[in-house]
């Protein structure tokens, strides 16, 4: 049995953290040996899980594989087991974190060589996948809240990967402690939970949820209200969301695996795993659609006045995990689960990508020592001539988001729209979901093209000097590129609608795991000349996107950086992100931050407990002791006299 | 037998004694009435001692004992005293004044 073996596959990662940490503190220099263990853990990870999965294909089993490692919290009537679950689902996710991670380690060999903490951040990457598997593999709230901390912990430390910057420090902390506000929600949910059903297991809540939870009622509703809370801070939604583009500090790599393949998805993954919950509760998964279509379209209007590369994908993963919840929300878990893979597969592609693109522009800043930004796209411009592996590859990439047949993103994207204008037929209201999701669409279209005309078309703006130093990255660089190239052009196949003479492999596949909420709720997805429609509408719209952004960006001439004047109008609040952060600021932290000062240190802190309890204590002992004081005078006369009247009084009452 | 007599100047001993100690305030002076309040009981101790056996006069030779010793290191303390202060008035002593 592969399946008992799975604890290997987390296990081989761990020993990678650990000779890797150990290197990091003896020898940071050892980078063949770092190279090495850290590519090959994870690669052996990826081995097991492909021997998981093929076992699971040959004998699908219709109930989950539990593997119980050992007993972790017996409290009482609470018994928690250090378990893994192993299905349909947990093996997709499997596949996707280790593969996608192996090609992004491998990709992070060329990217880190130079970097001084070499070792150090091998280590940190060994360590998410790690907590990654445990969030994937866990079989019951309590396991799977190790990992959904541990790759919070994993994320803060790698985007502050060069804490020296105090700006990377921070946005490392915002991570954190925004993410806090999520994992409260995740809490919250997990004793309601245990409350309602007496039962943390994965296993145990499809059994007894439909039993002992009414559907519709304000317990469903308010636990996966929480959950979703929880899913808004992992995964980047509205009004959690403002973390992730900041998090674009760390190293490229780290974007591509935590902050768009794996770590923000694990909202989604939590959405799938409690399908029950949500089936049972049509008003959360309502607002959890709604949020979702809602930052689709709110993201993607930012990320169309980005200039940093990156900062354009970061908006765009966002938006696109609104997709993913539009559908997790709709109740189309299969189709939410297909854009969470090919979106693994393009958006990696593209960070991957940008970090060639980046790096090379580094380079050739660093070799003329100029101090330009080398993530700003103005600077860039005409590196299709430079870097034609990496524009050909991203091109790929682009089209697949932009949701052009026959790349992977239009068949998980068309599904889900479609499953959402299907939804419309009994919930008008999702109908507007629908149409803010098209809008998205559109709009993510004219981004990325807007990305790729400043990138690679038109004429270079790096500089004279620096154009010598341009050129395609190393293969180990390239080559993680292409494969995931691949992915993304090919990826449809995993869901390949019938209409296309596909047998919706992946829907078939996870059925096992979303048939409890399939017994409530089962969503009829259209047939005919309505799915024509929609899928000529979804492809007319990215066409139109791509046409538009890429002649809007090519129609004049774009200044560097440096000359550029500043927007004007919405264009400016677009670029300035409609000023959440500053809103944020003004709103929450500074009041937290006043109260903190003024009521809670001062007045709290200083006032009632330095003041009243611990000095007062001081003081009135203090008062305590003068006052017996005042008996020692130092005069013997006086100490006799007491001495006397005490033995007097003593013989008095000894002898009476 | 003359037991009441002599318990009697017993106690006016002793209270001579303690009325010295109360009211004198030379450390020479309060050190000698010390002596008659130990004396005072030495007296009244000899003079049960007719009654009880002669535990009464092994306690005197502890009592003379214990006060020749006292006797020792008291003057001792008092000359330190007056080497340092110039004084032995007890008025002026008040070093452990709380």
């Amino acid at each position: 049995m592969m399946a008992s073996m799975i604890w290997l596959a987390v296990a081989l990662p761990l020993l990678g953290f650990l000779i890797n940490g150990g290197l990091a503190l003896r020898r940071p220099q050892a980078k063949d040996a770092v190279s090495v263990v850290g590519v090959g853990v994870l690669v052996a990870s990826f081995v097991v899980s492909a021997a998981v999965f093929l076992e699971l294909r040959a004998h699908p089993p219709h109930q989950p594989i539990v593997v119980n490692l050992w007993r972790w919290l017996p409290v009482g009537s609470l018994q928690i087991d250090m378990g893994f679950q192993v299905d349909q689902l947990s093996a997709v996710m499997l596949l996707v974190v280790t593969g996608v991670g192996s090609l992004i380690h491998l990709f992070s060999v060329g990217y880190m060589k130079a970097d001084p903490g070499y070792a150090r951040y091998f280590a940190y990457l060994n360590l998410f996948v790690v907590f990654m598997l445990v969030l994937v593999l866990g079989s019951s709230f309590p396991v799977m809240f190790i990992g959904w901390e541990g790759v919070g912990l994993c994320s803060y430390l790698l985007i502050g990967f060069w804490f020296s910057e105090k700006a990377n420090a921070d946005a490392g902390k915002k991570a954190f402690i925004v993410n806090r506000i999520g994992d409260f929600g995740f809490l919250v949910a997990m004793f309601l939970l245990w409350y309602s059903l007496g039962t943390l297991t994965f296993t145990g809540m499809v059994t007894k949820a439909p039993a002992l939870l009414p559907a519709g009622g304000a317990a469903v509703t308010a636990i996966t209200l929480f959950l979703f809370l929880g899913c808004t801070g992992k995964s980047a939604q509205i009004p959690l969301y403002t973390w992730l583009p900041d998090a674009m500090a760390g190293p490229t790599p780290v974007s591509a695996l935590i902050h768009a393949a794996t770590m923000v998805t694990a909202g989604v993954y939590l959405v799938i795993r409690t399908n029950v919950l949500f089936a049972l509760a049509p008003f959360s998964s309502t607002i959890v659609a709604g949020i979702g279509a809602l930052t689709a379209l709110f993201a993607a209007t930012i990320g169309l006045k980005q200039y940093d590369i990156k900062r354009v994908l970061a908006y765009s993963t966002v938006s696109q995990l609104g997709y993913m919840f539009l559908g997790v929300g709709t109740g189309a878990y299969a189709s939410g689960l297909f854009h969470l893979a090919t979106h693994a597969f393009f958006k990696a592609l593209l960070f991957l990508g940008a970090g060639s693109v980046i790096h090379s522009m580094h380079h050739a800043y660093h070799a003329t020592h100029a101090h330009a930004d080398a993530q700003d796209m103005r600077n860039m411009g005409g590196l299709k001539q430079y870097m034609p592996i990496t524009f050909w590859l991203m091109l790929i990439a682009t089209l697949a988001i932009a949701g052009i047949p026959p790349f992977s993103g239009f068949f998980s994207k068309d599904e889900i729209l479609a499953a959402a204008f299907a939804r419309g037929e009994t919930a008008p209201i999702f109908l507007l979901f629908y149409a803010m999701g098209v809008l998205a669409a559109l709009l993510t279209a004219f981004y990325m093209a807007r990305l790729m005309a400043m990138t690679f078309l038109g004429s270079n703006r790096t500089g004279e000097r620096e154009r010598a130093h341009l050129h395609d990255a190393p293969w180990v660089m390239t080559g993680p590129l292409v494969v995931l190239g691949i992915l993304s052009a090919v990826g449809g196949v995993l869901n390949l609608p019938p209409f296309l003479g596909g047998g919706a492999a992946l829907e078939h596949w996870i059925e096992p795991v979303t048939a409890p909420a399939a017994a409530f709720f089962r969503l009829q997805m259209p047939h005919g000349n309505t799915e024509l429609f929609l899928v000529g509408a979804a492809v007319l719209v990215g066409l139109v996107g791509l046409i538009a952004g890429w002649k809007a960006t090519l129609r004049r001439p774009i200044p560097t950086a440096a000359d550029a004047p500043a927007d004007a109008g919405f264009a400016r609040v677009l670029y300035r992100k409609y000023y959440i952060d500053e809103i944020y600021d003004a709103v929450i932290v500074r009041p937290l931050v006043w109260l903190s000062r003024f009521v809670l240190w001062k007045g709290v802190d200083q006032g009632v407990v330095d003041g009243a309890a611990v000095n007062g204590t001081a003081k009135l002992s203090r008062g305590l002791g003068w006052l017996g004081s005042r008996l020692q005078t130092g005069q013997v006369g006086v100490y006799v006299v007491l001495f006397l009247v005490g033995a007097l009084w003593i013989l008095h009452s000894v002898v009476r | 037998m003359l037991l009441g007599p002599a318990l009697g100047l017993s106690a006016v001993l002793f209270s001579l004694g303690v009325a010295g100690v109360l009211l004198r305030r030379n450390a020479i002076v309060l050190f000698m009435c010390i002596e008659l309040m130990l004396n005072a009981v030495n007296l009244s101790f000899v003079a049960l001692a007719q009654l009880h056996g002669a535990s009464g006069y092994v306690m005197v030779f502890f009592v003379m004992t214990v006060a020749a010793a006292e006797a020792a290191v008291g003057l001792a303390i008092i000359i330190g005293i007056f080497r340092h202060k110039q004084t032995v008035d007890l008025g002026n002593i008040n070093l452990l004044r709380g």
